[in-house]
């Protein structure tokens, strides 16, 4: 590790707050890139193949 | 080669085989942007040397540069995107499209937010409205409008094609982007990275960056793929194959 001790790592020489910071927003944007999406496409085919069983009940 | 490549451009064209192929592609993608985002945020937050001019604050670049580098890229693949449904008339480059538009703009998005607060401990200010900035928020706004585009048109044939043509109007935009630092007297620093050059960096400071980059291409591919595969879905509900694969579950 480039730091001598955990403190430094999380202090950054005076620059912690904006270093950590940017990771933690960029984290949570891309986590909820992924994460909206799949949700989404779950709920999709949820919705669909219920749509398609009830169709299948009508037409019998 | 050049009919190896007519055949995939056909069967990309059709959204069964796009959705069966896209499955097996899925776990690649997810694995190697875990892989590589783990691996670069780990070795840039704490391995990489500090820069001796702007501190540890130069690490932001590891999450700033990538998300800058894709906003652009993302938009060109929109905007050819765009092309292939005018010229060619093939509907699944609009559900790549519609599927681009939304990782595009949480990328620039990142770049513009992780900037600004780069900016504060480097320039001392949050924003300037100098030419790279503003050039970077026209491109945030670009993105939203194609997807405003996309919720105000119907019918779906009419909005693809409206936002196919803002998509291609737009890329004037990204050579503004990319010369701006070079054009007109910034305070954004020019690129530090070329891609035919040997960078001016140790390896220990730009292989996480090369790792991050990669990362955040990996996992543009598992995000567009799962909004393109929903999309594909929503819009074959109808078609044989979709009442096939969903039917008893």
């Amino acid at each position: 590790m480039y730091f001598d001790s955990l403190s430094d790592l999380i202090n950054m020489g005076g620059h912690g707050l904006y270093v950590w910071s940017s990771y933690a927003i960029t984290l949570v944007l891309l986590t909820s890139s992924i994460l909206l999406p799949w949700l989404n496409l779950k709920r999709t085919r949820k919705q669909l193949s219920r749509q398609i069983a009830r169709e299948a009940a009508n037409s019998r | 080669m050049w009919n190896w490549l007519k055949t995939l451009y056909h069967r990309l064209g059709s959204p069964k085989w796009f959705y069966q192929i896209t499955s097996k592609w899925l776990p690649w993608f997810v694995g190697s942007s875990l892989l590589l985002l783990g691996l670069g945020l780990v070795l840039g937050l704490a391995y990489a040397p500090m820069d001796y001019q702007q501190g540890n604050s130069f690490r932001i670049m590891y999450v700033h540069v990538p998300a800058a580098f894709l906003a652009q890229s993302v938009y060109m693949m929109m905007a050819v995107a765009g092309i292939v449904l005018l010229v060619w008339k093939m509907k699944m480059a609009d559900v790549v499209a519609q599927a681009l538009a939304p990782i595009g703009a949480i990328m620039t998005f990142i770049s513009l937010v992780t900037g600004a607060i780069w900016g504060m401990p480097t320039w001392g200010t949050w924003w300037m409205w100098d030419a790279r900035l503003t050039s970077m928020l026209i491109l945030f706004f670009l993105y939203l409008g194609v997807m405003a585009l996309r919720e105000a048109l119907s019918p779906q044939e009419t909005a693809a094609k409206a936002c196919a043509l803002l998509a291609i109007v737009g890329v004037i935009n990204i050579p503004i982007i990319k010369y701006s630092v070079d054009w007109w007297y910034t305070l954004h620093q020019p690129a530090s990275i070329k891609l035919t050059e040997k960078p001016a960096m140790p390896a220990s400071m730009y292989l996480p960056l090369l790792f991050m980059v990669l990362g955040f291409y990996a996992l543009l591919g598992w995000s567009v793929l799962l909004r393109a595969r929903a999309e594909v879905l929503r819009r074959e509900a109808k078609s044989g194959w979709v009442r096939e694969l969903l039917k008893d579950k």
